[in-house]
């Protein structure tokens, strides 16, 4: 069965091709356009309207670039949430005109899940992973159990890569940040202090966030902020993780969203999973990253469970959380 | 300590069988992450281990089952306390009838309380830390709590339970009504303000 999956919860607008072949996801195309504000942040309807002005021509090229022709897609399916309103709609609208032109039915599925769907679709012996998802809006532990997928750890204020874009724009720095400030946190060499906030499984960033700035006017250097910022924020996170990596007994852990492209955060999750002979996973950059083919391949799950979906029923949720979906493709 | 002893390997710890004067007693050692800089691991791991103790002795002074510590060793990040023959509450709470479980609810409920009444927040309280022995809930690992009097701080301890309980033991949500229920009986202060704390807390989350 041939997917064409459709992202849009935030800043990028996706389109992937997908292809079920016996139970793996095969990628034939995974193209994607990143909305980037001028100065600021994501101003929602801009977004929405930078999505709008290019998903017409990044439908024609995923599909070309998959080699398959638009009759061949037996599926259409889009991030119904969580996201921006604007952003979901425009997807949503693009997936609709699609299904209803090519007579081919439609299913929206939940963004969260498919960041850890995609890593078990992808990866060889990912079966059963405790996902740490970190973007610019989420960070969330999710694992699979008692029949659904849950939430054990999430951020109780900012997301990580939120809390790191936020503290660049007020140094200087372009969205996103955070690519810079992995860069300046290499050449860091002192610690500075900052508060490491974790509550159970949930962890909060905003107090660090705060201190941060604090050091910046006090005209500590750039790097050795960037540098505590990371080693503070990204060792609590792995804390988290290793957290319900115990509480659930599950000995796999896997990467998504972002900032996992970020090679120190990759380094720590990997060290730790190391050391309690569980085994770390992170499927490639343009899989980590909002893109479509996750999508399609959820969607995929989705529908050979026997999940079906009106036209009509396919409305978006900006607030569609991750232990709302209904998971009937895992036992 | 030898390897073979240890009974159970959790997130940050490593629970071994020991002896103590003659009594049977567990050690706890928290065990330094290579992962995260020396000057995290140091500062947590100390931290934590002084926070423990005082926060476990204080608990048993408040009148919650704790196990008796029996010494503490700051350098090595060591704990040696009494070693509690039973089941965690994760583990039986599933498997309960419905009248045992509303009665350990109510017994969680009014633990908590009791230890809130003097401004302990435990900071981790799941179901994976609290044993069931001798008809009694102990509650264990205080090693991320702290002596605070504010309701926003006794609002999160409730919430990770809530978490806890929802994720775990997710046919049994009603449990933690149970645990409220006796809570605000036991609590001194006005417990509708933690409840309503509790709220906001999780309207803050994401997607709420």
């Amino acid at each position: 069965m041939i997917c064409l999956g459709i992202e849009g919860t935030a800043h990028s607008i996706g389109v992937g091709v997908v292809e079920n072949v016996s139970g793996k996801c095969k990628v034939l195309s995974n193209m994607i356009k990143i909305y980037r504000p001028e100065k600021g942040g994501i101003h929602p309807r801009e977004a929405a309207n930078h999505h709008a002005l290019y998903i017409a021509d990044l439908l024609k090229e995923s599909v070309s670039k998959a080699q398959v022709d638009f009759s061949e897609v037996a599926l259409i399916s889009f991030s119904k949430g969580p996201g921006l309103g604007p952003c979901l709609r425009t997807a949503a609208t693009a997936a609709r005109a699609l299904s209803l032109s090519l007579n081919r039915p439609i299913i929206g599925v939940n963004h969260c899940v498919a960041h850890l769907e995609i890593g078990r679709g992808t990866l060889d012996d990912c079966k059963d992973p405790v996902l740490l998802y970190t973007s610019g809006a989420n960070t969330q532990v999710i694992a699979f159990a008692e029949g659904r997928y849950r939430v054990f750890g999430e951020t109780l204020d900012i997301g990580i890569g939120n809390c790191l874009d936020k503290f660049g724009r007020t140094v200087g720095l372009d969205f996103p940040c955070g690519p810079q400030i992995e860069k300046l946190a290499s050449k860091g060499k002192k610690y500075l202090e900052l508060p490491y906030s974790i509550k159970g499984m949930d962890i909060a960033f905003s107090g660090l966030l705060t201190a941060a700035e604090q050091y910046y006017k006090k005209n500590e250097s750039l790097e050795d902020i960037c540098y505590s910022m990371q080693e503070t924020t990204f060792a609590a996170l792995t804390e988290v993780t290793e957290r319900a990596m115990a509480h659930t007994e599950k000995d796999e852990v896997l990467l998504g969203g972002g900032v996992a492209s970020n090679r120190r955060l990759r380094d720590m999750v990997q060290t730790m999973a190391h050391d309690r002979d569980a085994r770390f996973f992170v499927p490639s950059k343009d899989l980590c990253i909002d893109n479509g083919a996750m999508i399609a391949w959820l969607g995929v799950l989705m529908y050979n469970s026997g999940i079906r979906m009106k036209i009509e029923n396919s409305f978006i949720d900006q607030r569609f959380r991750t232990d709302m979906a209904d998971v009937s493709w895992r036992d | 300590m030898t390897k073979k002893n240890i009974i159970y390997r959790g997130a940050e710890a490593e629970i071994c069988i020991a002896k103590y004067k003659g009594f049977k007693a567990i050690q706890k050692k928290r065990i330094p992450k290579s992962y995260r800089i020396k000057h995290i691991d140091d500062r947590l791991i100390s931290r934590r281990t002084k926070e423990e103790a005082k926060l476990i002795t204080e608990a048993r002074q408040s009148g919650v089952a704790v196990p008796i510590i029996y010494d503490v060793d700051l350098k090595n990040g060591i704990i040696t306390m009494e070693y509690l023959d039973g089941k965690r509450i994760k583990d039986v709470l599933n498997d309960l009838s419905e009248e045992e479980r509303d009665s350990i609810c109510k017994k969680i409920g009014e633990s908590i309380a009791r230890f809130h009444n003097n401004d302990i927040i435990h900071g981790d309280i799941t179901t994976s830390n609290m044993i069931l022995s001798n008809e009694q809930v102990h509650f264990i690992d205080f090693g991320l709590g702290e002596k605070n009097n504010e309701i926003e701080a006794k609002g999160v301890d409730l919430h990770v339970l809530m978490e806890a309980i929802e994720s775990t033991h997710s046919r049994y949500s009603s449990c933690f009504e149970y645990v409220l229920e006796e809570y605000k009986k036991v609590l001194k202060d006005d417990a509708n303000l933690v409840v309503k704390k509790i709220q906001e807390i999780v309207k803050r989350g994401r997607y709420r």
